[in-house]
Protein backbone atom coordinates (compact mmCIF):
# COMPACT_ATOMS: atom_id res chain seq x y z
CA UNK A 1 0.00 0.00 0.00
CA UNK A 2 1.27 3.46 -0.86
CA UNK A 3 2.30 5.44 2.19
CA UNK A 4 0.08 8.28 3.33
CA UNK A 5 1.91 11.58 2.95
CA UNK A 6 1.68 14.41 5.45
CA UNK A 7 3.09 17.73 4.30
CA UNK A 8 4.40 19.54 7.37
CA UNK A 9 6.92 21.69 5.54
CA UNK A 10 7.37 25.21 6.91
CA UNK A 11 5.57 24.22 10.08
CA UNK A 12 7.40 24.49 13.37
CA UNK A 13 7.32 21.91 16.13
CA UNK A 14 5.09 20.69 17.57
CA UNK A 15 2.81 21.20 14.54
CA UNK A 16 4.48 18.43 12.47
CA UNK A 17 3.99 16.07 15.44
CA UNK A 18 0.33 17.07 15.73
CA UNK A 19 -0.19 16.54 11.98
CA UNK A 20 1.47 13.12 12.23
CA UNK A 21 -0.65 12.19 15.24
CA UNK A 22 -3.87 13.27 13.52
CA UNK A 23 -3.01 11.22 10.42
CA UNK A 24 -1.97 8.12 12.38
CA UNK A 25 -5.30 7.99 14.23
CA UNK A 26 -7.00 7.16 10.93
CA UNK A 27 -4.60 4.32 10.06
CA UNK A 28 -4.28 0.65 10.94
CA UNK A 29 -1.33 -1.11 12.62
CA UNK A 30 1.29 -1.88 9.98
CA UNK A 31 0.37 1.11 7.75
CA UNK A 32 3.06 3.63 6.89
CA UNK A 33 3.07 7.37 6.74
CA UNK A 34 5.66 9.73 5.29
CA UNK A 35 6.01 13.11 6.94
CA UNK A 36 7.70 15.91 4.99
CA UNK A 37 9.25 18.52 7.26
CA UNK A 38 11.64 21.45 7.35
CA UNK A 39 11.97 22.02 11.11
CA UNK A 40 14.95 20.00 12.37
CA UNK A 41 13.17 19.77 15.74
CA UNK A 42 11.26 16.86 14.20
CA UNK A 43 14.41 14.74 14.35
CA UNK A 44 13.87 14.73 18.12
CA UNK A 45 10.16 15.12 18.41
CA UNK A 46 8.70 12.62 15.94
CA UNK A 47 10.87 9.73 17.19
CA UNK A 48 10.03 10.69 20.80
CA UNK A 49 6.33 10.79 19.96
CA UNK A 50 6.63 7.39 18.24
CA UNK A 51 8.37 5.90 21.27
CA UNK A 52 5.63 6.99 23.68
CA UNK A 53 2.91 5.65 21.38
CA UNK A 54 4.60 2.44 20.28
CA UNK A 55 5.09 3.36 16.60
CA UNK A 56 8.25 2.72 14.67
CA UNK A 57 10.46 5.01 12.59
CA UNK A 58 11.33 3.05 9.47
CA UNK A 59 13.33 5.69 7.67
CA UNK A 60 14.71 9.22 7.96
CA UNK A 61 16.04 11.04 4.90
CA UNK A 62 17.56 14.50 4.84
CA UNK A 63 18.06 16.52 1.68
CA UNK A 64 19.28 20.09 1.97
CA UNK A 65 16.73 21.59 4.33
CA UNK A 66 14.06 18.96 3.89
CA UNK A 67 13.54 16.00 6.16
CA UNK A 68 11.32 13.03 5.33
CA UNK A 69 10.40 10.68 8.16
CA UNK A 70 8.60 7.40 7.55
CA UNK A 71 6.56 6.06 10.45
CA UNK A 72 5.12 2.56 10.71
CA UNK A 73 2.00 2.50 12.81
CA UNK A 74 2.25 0.23 15.85
CA UNK A 75 -0.37 -1.88 17.59
CA UNK A 76 -1.76 0.84 19.81
CA UNK A 77 -2.77 2.86 16.71
CA UNK B 1 -11.38 -5.46 43.70
CA UNK B 2 -12.21 -2.01 42.36
CA UNK B 3 -11.52 -1.28 38.70
CA UNK B 4 -8.40 0.62 37.73
CA UNK B 5 -9.20 4.35 37.59
CA UNK B 6 -8.02 6.37 34.59
CA UNK B 7 -6.74 9.91 34.67
CA UNK B 8 -5.41 12.40 32.18
CA UNK B 9 -2.55 14.64 33.31
CA UNK B 10 -1.93 18.09 31.86
CA UNK B 11 1.71 17.90 30.84
CA UNK B 12 3.40 21.24 30.22
CA UNK B 13 6.96 19.96 30.07
CA UNK B 14 7.85 21.50 33.43
CA UNK B 15 8.74 19.69 36.63
CA UNK B 16 5.45 20.16 38.48
CA UNK B 17 3.25 18.45 35.92
CA UNK B 18 5.78 15.62 35.65
CA UNK B 19 5.71 15.07 39.41
CA UNK B 20 1.93 15.37 39.69
CA UNK B 21 1.40 12.65 37.10
CA UNK B 22 3.97 10.44 38.76
CA UNK B 23 2.44 10.81 42.23
CA UNK B 24 -0.88 9.56 40.87
CA UNK B 25 0.73 6.71 38.90
CA UNK B 26 2.33 5.56 42.14
CA UNK B 27 -1.17 4.80 43.40
CA UNK B 28 -1.95 2.42 40.57
CA UNK B 29 -4.02 4.77 38.41
CA UNK B 30 -3.74 4.49 34.61
CA UNK B 31 -2.44 7.89 33.47
CA UNK B 32 -2.14 9.40 30.00
CA UNK B 33 -0.83 12.88 29.26
CA UNK B 34 -2.36 15.75 27.36
CA UNK B 35 -0.52 18.81 26.13
CA UNK B 36 -2.19 21.83 24.58
CA UNK B 37 -0.48 23.79 21.85
CA UNK B 38 -1.65 27.40 21.90
CA UNK B 39 0.85 28.75 19.37
CA UNK B 40 2.59 30.72 22.13
CA UNK B 41 4.16 27.74 23.90
CA UNK B 42 7.86 28.03 24.61
CA UNK B 43 8.05 24.31 23.92
CA UNK B 44 7.11 24.94 20.33
CA UNK B 45 8.70 27.18 17.81
CA UNK B 46 11.84 28.26 19.56
CA UNK B 47 13.89 25.54 17.91
CA UNK B 48 13.82 25.91 14.33
CA UNK B 49 14.46 29.40 13.26
CA UNK B 50 17.89 30.61 14.14
CA UNK B 51 20.73 28.83 12.43
CA UNK B 52 22.60 28.12 15.65
CA UNK B 53 19.44 26.55 17.07
CA UNK B 54 18.95 24.44 13.96
CA UNK B 55 22.31 22.87 14.63
CA UNK B 56 21.29 21.67 18.06
CA UNK B 57 17.54 21.29 18.12
CA UNK B 58 15.97 21.32 21.55
CA UNK B 59 13.89 18.47 22.82
CA UNK B 60 10.18 18.92 23.38
CA UNK B 61 9.90 18.77 27.15
CA UNK B 62 6.30 17.57 27.18
CA UNK B 63 7.30 14.54 25.11
CA UNK B 64 10.36 14.12 27.28
CA UNK B 65 8.14 14.10 30.40
CA UNK B 66 5.88 11.48 28.85
CA UNK B 67 8.87 9.30 28.08
CA UNK B 68 10.16 9.61 31.62
CA UNK B 69 6.76 8.58 32.89
CA UNK B 70 6.26 5.87 30.29
CA UNK B 71 2.84 7.23 29.32
CA UNK B 72 1.15 8.25 26.08
CA UNK B 73 0.96 11.94 25.32
CA UNK B 74 -1.80 13.52 23.27
CA UNK B 75 -0.80 16.87 21.82
CA UNK B 76 -3.81 18.97 20.98
CA UNK B 77 -3.85 21.96 18.65
CA UNK B 78 -6.00 24.65 20.30
CA UNK B 79 -4.61 27.61 18.35
CA UNK B 80 -7.97 28.76 16.94
CA UNK B 81 -10.10 28.43 20.04
CA UNK B 82 -7.40 29.89 22.26
CA UNK B 83 -7.61 33.26 20.50
CA UNK B 84 -10.66 34.20 22.51
CA UNK B 85 -8.74 33.48 25.73
CA UNK B 86 -5.93 35.83 24.74
CA UNK B 87 -8.16 38.52 23.29
CA UNK B 88 -10.98 38.61 25.86
CA UNK B 89 -9.79 37.15 29.17
CA UNK B 90 -12.61 37.37 31.68
CA UNK B 91 -10.14 37.55 34.55
CA UNK B 92 -7.70 39.89 32.82
CA UNK B 93 -3.98 39.66 32.23
CA UNK B 94 -0.98 39.04 34.45
CA UNK B 95 2.04 41.34 34.30
CA UNK B 96 2.21 41.07 30.50
CA UNK B 97 -0.38 39.76 28.02
CA UNK B 98 -0.58 36.42 29.83
CA UNK B 99 -4.18 35.53 30.66
CA UNK B 100 -3.09 32.78 33.06
CA UNK B 101 -6.30 32.25 34.97
CA UNK B 102 -8.52 32.08 31.88
CA UNK B 103 -5.88 29.94 30.20
CA UNK B 104 -5.97 27.39 33.03
CA UNK B 105 -9.78 27.34 33.03
CA UNK B 106 -9.76 26.82 29.28
CA UNK B 107 -7.23 23.98 29.38
CA UNK B 108 -8.87 22.16 32.25
CA UNK B 109 -12.21 22.51 30.47
CA UNK B 110 -10.65 20.99 27.33
CA UNK B 111 -9.25 18.16 29.43
CA UNK B 112 -12.70 17.65 30.94
CA UNK B 113 -14.19 17.31 27.44
CA UNK B 114 -11.41 14.86 26.64
CA UNK B 115 -12.03 12.63 29.67
CA UNK B 116 -15.76 12.63 28.93
CA UNK B 117 -15.11 11.59 25.33
CA UNK B 118 -12.54 8.94 26.25
CA UNK B 119 -14.07 7.39 29.34
CA UNK B 120 -11.47 8.64 31.83
CA UNK B 121 -12.30 9.44 35.44
CA UNK B 122 -10.36 12.53 36.46
CA UNK B 123 -7.83 15.24 35.61
CA UNK B 124 -4.42 15.90 37.14
CA UNK B 125 -2.57 19.22 37.13
CA UNK B 126 0.75 20.22 38.68
CA UNK B 127 -0.63 23.36 40.31
CA UNK B 128 0.70 24.37 43.72
CA UNK B 129 -0.98 26.95 45.95
CA UNK B 130 0.99 30.18 46.00
CA UNK B 131 3.43 29.10 43.30
CA UNK B 132 2.36 31.67 40.72
CA UNK B 133 0.88 35.08 41.41
CA UNK B 134 -2.21 34.88 39.20
CA UNK B 135 -3.45 31.39 38.55
CA UNK B 136 -2.12 29.43 41.49
CA UNK B 137 -3.51 31.19 44.53
CA UNK B 138 -5.70 29.79 47.27
CA UNK B 139 -8.64 31.83 45.95
CA UNK B 140 -8.08 31.07 42.25
CA UNK B 141 -7.65 27.29 42.37
CA UNK B 142 -11.37 26.81 43.17
CA UNK B 143 -12.25 29.19 40.30
CA UNK B 144 -10.42 26.90 37.87
CA UNK B 145 -12.20 23.82 39.19
CA UNK B 146 -15.59 25.55 39.03
CA UNK B 147 -15.37 27.49 35.75
CA UNK B 148 -13.86 24.58 33.84
CA UNK B 149 -16.73 22.35 34.88
CA UNK B 150 -14.24 19.79 36.22
CA UNK B 151 -15.23 20.40 39.84
CA UNK B 152 -14.32 17.47 42.05
CA UNK B 153 -12.74 15.62 39.15
CA UNK B 154 -9.76 17.95 39.18
CA UNK B 155 -6.88 16.76 41.39
CA UNK B 156 -3.74 18.71 42.25
CA UNK B 157 -1.59 15.97 43.78
CA UNK B 158 1.21 18.35 44.83
CA UNK B 159 -1.02 20.47 47.08
CA UNK B 160 -4.11 18.27 47.49
CA UNK B 161 -3.75 18.07 51.24
CA UNK B 162 -4.34 21.80 51.51
CA UNK B 163 -7.54 21.54 49.49
CA UNK B 164 -10.92 19.86 50.06
CA UNK B 165 -11.11 16.16 49.19
CA UNK B 166 -11.79 15.44 45.51
CA UNK B 167 -13.84 12.70 43.90
CA UNK B 168 -10.91 10.27 43.41
CA UNK B 169 -10.12 10.54 47.10
CA UNK B 170 -13.76 9.96 48.05
CA UNK B 171 -14.01 7.01 45.67
CA UNK B 172 -10.86 5.48 47.13
CA UNK B 173 -8.90 5.68 43.87
CA UNK B 174 -6.41 7.94 45.60
CA UNK B 175 -5.17 7.82 49.17
CA UNK B 176 -5.04 11.41 50.43
CA UNK B 177 -2.20 10.51 52.81
CA UNK B 178 0.02 9.76 49.82
CA UNK B 179 -0.68 13.10 48.14
CA UNK B 180 1.26 16.26 49.06
CA UNK B 181 0.68 19.57 50.79
CA UNK B 182 3.14 21.87 49.01
CA UNK B 183 2.50 25.55 49.43
CA UNK B 184 4.24 28.75 48.37
CA UNK B 185 6.92 29.77 45.95
CA UNK B 186 9.73 27.53 47.17
CA UNK B 187 10.90 24.95 44.63
CA UNK B 188 12.70 22.85 47.24
CA UNK B 189 9.89 20.33 47.89
CA UNK B 190 9.54 19.68 44.17
CA UNK B 191 13.27 19.24 43.77
CA UNK B 192 13.38 16.79 46.65
CA UNK B 193 10.48 14.81 45.21
CA UNK B 194 12.15 14.77 41.76
CA UNK B 195 15.22 13.35 43.43
CA UNK B 196 13.19 10.71 45.23
CA UNK B 197 11.66 9.62 41.92
CA UNK B 198 15.03 9.70 40.20
CA UNK B 199 14.15 12.46 37.72
CA UNK B 200 17.16 14.36 36.47
CA UNK B 201 17.73 16.93 33.77
CA UNK B 202 14.15 18.24 33.93
CA UNK B 203 13.14 21.62 32.53
CA UNK B 204 12.85 24.58 34.88
CA UNK B 205 11.15 27.40 33.00
CA UNK B 206 11.69 30.71 34.80
CA UNK B 207 8.68 32.87 33.97
CA UNK B 208 5.85 30.78 32.67
CA UNK B 209 5.06 28.27 30.02
CA UNK B 210 4.47 30.68 27.15
CA UNK B 211 5.69 33.76 25.32
CA UNK B 212 2.80 35.82 26.62
CA UNK B 213 4.72 36.19 29.89
CA UNK B 214 7.58 37.80 27.97
CA UNK B 215 7.59 41.60 28.08
CA UNK B 216 9.12 42.21 24.64
CA UNK B 217 6.84 39.69 23.02
CA UNK B 218 3.75 41.21 24.64
CA UNK B 219 4.77 44.69 23.50
CA UNK B 220 4.98 43.44 19.91
CA UNK B 221 1.58 41.79 20.14
CA UNK B 222 0.06 44.94 21.66
CA UNK B 223 1.61 46.97 18.82
CA UNK B 224 0.06 44.61 16.27
CA UNK B 225 -3.40 45.02 17.79
CA UNK B 226 -3.12 48.78 18.18
CA UNK B 227 -1.98 49.42 14.64
CA UNK B 228 -4.48 47.08 13.04
CA UNK B 229 -7.24 48.65 15.09
CA UNK B 230 -8.45 45.16 15.98
CA UNK B 231 -7.46 42.69 18.64
CA UNK B 232 -6.91 39.63 16.50
CA UNK B 233 -4.09 37.39 15.30
CA UNK B 234 -3.42 34.21 13.41
CA UNK B 235 -0.67 31.64 13.74
CA UNK B 236 1.55 33.40 11.16
CA UNK B 237 1.30 36.65 13.12
CA UNK B 238 2.40 35.08 16.37
CA UNK B 239 5.25 33.17 14.73
CA UNK B 240 6.52 36.30 13.04
CA UNK B 241 6.57 38.17 16.34
CA UNK B 242 9.35 35.76 17.36
CA UNK B 243 11.50 36.40 14.32
CA UNK B 244 13.74 39.25 13.26
CA UNK B 245 13.91 42.92 14.13
CA UNK B 246 10.58 44.69 13.96
CA UNK B 247 10.62 48.38 13.04
CA UNK B 248 7.54 50.53 12.63
CA UNK B 249 8.53 53.67 10.72
CA UNK B 250 4.90 54.67 10.10
CA UNK B 251 1.72 53.80 11.97
CA UNK B 252 0.33 51.92 8.97
CA UNK B 253 3.24 49.56 8.32
CA UNK B 254 6.15 47.80 9.93
CA UNK B 255 9.09 45.88 8.53
CA UNK B 256 10.46 42.57 9.76
CA UNK B 257 14.18 42.25 9.14
CA UNK B 258 15.84 38.82 9.20
CA UNK B 259 18.85 38.87 11.55
CA UNK B 260 20.68 35.89 10.16
CA UNK B 261 20.51 33.10 7.61
CA UNK B 262 18.07 30.90 9.50
CA UNK B 263 15.64 33.77 10.02
CA UNK B 264 15.96 34.83 6.38
CA UNK B 265 15.07 31.32 5.30
CA UNK B 266 12.11 31.25 7.64
CA UNK B 267 10.86 34.62 6.34
CA UNK B 268 11.16 33.30 2.76
CA UNK B 269 8.11 31.19 3.49
CA UNK B 270 6.01 34.36 3.88
CA UNK B 271 6.81 36.06 0.55
CA UNK B 272 3.39 35.19 -0.86
CA UNK B 273 1.67 36.92 2.00
CA UNK B 274 3.79 40.05 2.40
CA UNK B 275 5.66 42.40 0.06
CA UNK B 276 9.32 41.50 0.55
CA UNK B 277 12.71 43.01 -0.15
CA UNK B 278 16.23 41.79 -0.51
CA UNK B 279 19.40 43.71 -1.40
CA UNK B 280 20.96 42.46 -4.64
CA UNK B 281 24.07 44.64 -4.91
CA UNK B 282 25.23 43.67 -1.42
CA UNK B 283 24.66 40.82 0.99
CA UNK B 284 21.74 41.59 3.23
CA UNK B 285 18.61 40.48 5.00
CA UNK B 286 15.26 39.41 3.73
CA UNK B 287 12.71 42.00 4.82
CA UNK B 288 8.91 41.66 4.96
CA UNK B 289 6.51 44.60 4.95
CA UNK B 290 3.44 44.20 7.10
CA UNK B 291 0.75 46.80 6.32
CA UNK B 292 -0.76 48.73 3.43
CA UNK B 293 2.00 50.71 1.73
CA UNK B 294 2.32 53.38 -0.96
CA UNK B 295 5.36 54.13 -3.17
CA UNK B 296 6.93 56.48 -0.60
CA UNK B 297 6.65 53.77 2.05
CA UNK B 298 8.24 51.20 -0.27
CA UNK B 299 11.17 53.51 -0.81
CA UNK B 300 11.61 54.09 2.89
CA UNK B 301 11.44 50.34 3.54
CA UNK B 302 14.03 49.75 0.79
CA UNK B 303 16.33 52.37 2.33
CA UNK B 304 15.98 50.62 5.70
CA UNK B 305 16.67 47.27 4.06
CA UNK B 306 19.84 48.82 2.62
CA UNK B 307 20.74 50.07 6.08
CA UNK B 308 20.73 46.50 7.42
CA UNK B 309 22.82 45.18 4.50
CA UNK B 310 26.57 45.02 4.00
CA UNK B 311 26.12 48.13 1.86
CA UNK B 312 25.09 50.29 4.80
CA UNK B 313 27.98 52.70 4.11
CA UNK B 314 27.71 52.57 0.31
CA UNK B 315 26.38 55.51 -1.72
CA UNK B 316 23.67 53.37 -3.30
CA UNK B 317 22.30 49.89 -2.71
CA UNK B 318 20.12 47.97 -5.17
CA UNK B 319 17.12 46.40 -3.49
CA UNK B 320 14.76 43.98 -5.19
CA UNK B 321 11.14 44.49 -4.18
CA UNK B 322 8.83 41.56 -4.67
CA UNK B 323 5.04 41.83 -4.64
CA UNK B 324 2.97 38.99 -3.24
CA UNK B 325 2.13 37.83 -6.78
CA UNK B 326 5.85 37.41 -7.55
CA UNK B 327 6.28 40.61 -9.64
CA UNK B 328 9.63 42.20 -8.90
CA UNK B 329 11.19 45.62 -9.35
CA UNK B 330 14.65 46.95 -8.54
CA UNK B 331 15.26 50.17 -6.66
CA UNK B 332 18.58 51.96 -6.18
CA UNK B 333 18.40 53.63 -2.81
CA UNK B 334 20.55 55.50 -0.31
CA UNK B 335 20.80 53.58 2.97
CA UNK B 336 19.19 55.40 5.90
CA UNK B 337 21.99 56.58 8.22
CA UNK B 338 21.62 54.86 11.58
CA UNK B 339 21.30 58.20 13.42
CA UNK B 340 18.16 58.87 11.39
CA UNK B 341 16.40 55.81 12.75
CA UNK B 342 14.56 56.93 15.90
CA UNK B 343 14.73 54.47 18.76
CA UNK B 344 10.96 54.29 18.97
CA UNK B 345 10.76 52.74 15.50
CA UNK B 346 11.97 49.53 17.10
CA UNK B 347 8.93 47.64 18.30
S1 LIG C 1 2.07 31.24 31.14
FE1 LIG C 1 0.88 31.13 29.22
S2 LIG C 1 0.40 28.94 28.96
FE2 LIG C 1 1.05 29.23 31.10
S3 LIG C 1 -0.88 29.56 32.24
FE3 LIG C 1 -0.08 31.59 31.68
S4 LIG C 1 -1.07 32.09 29.74
FE4 LIG C 1 -1.31 29.87 30.04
Amino acid sequence: MAAVIVDARNLLCPMPVIRTQDAVVKLQPGDSIKVLCTDPGVLHDIPAWCRVHGHEISNIEEHEHEITITVRVGQSG
Amino acid sequence: MTRQAKAVALISGGLDSLLAARVVMEQGVHVEGINFYTGFCIEGHTHAIRKKDRQRPKRNNALWSAEQLGIRLHIVDIIEEYQDVVINPKHGYGSNLNPCLDCKVFMVNKAREWIDANGFDFIITGEVIGQRPMSQRKDTLPVIARDSGAGERLVRPLCARNLPATLPEKEGWLDRERLYGFNGRSRKPQMALAKAFGFEDYAQPAGGCCFLTDKQYSLKLADLWRTRGRREYDLDDIMLLKVGRHLRPRAHFKIIVGREEGENRFLEGYRKRFISMIPTSHTGPLVLIDGEVGPGDIELAARLTARFSQGRDAALVTVEVRQTDGMTQSLDVIPVPSEEIPGDWYV
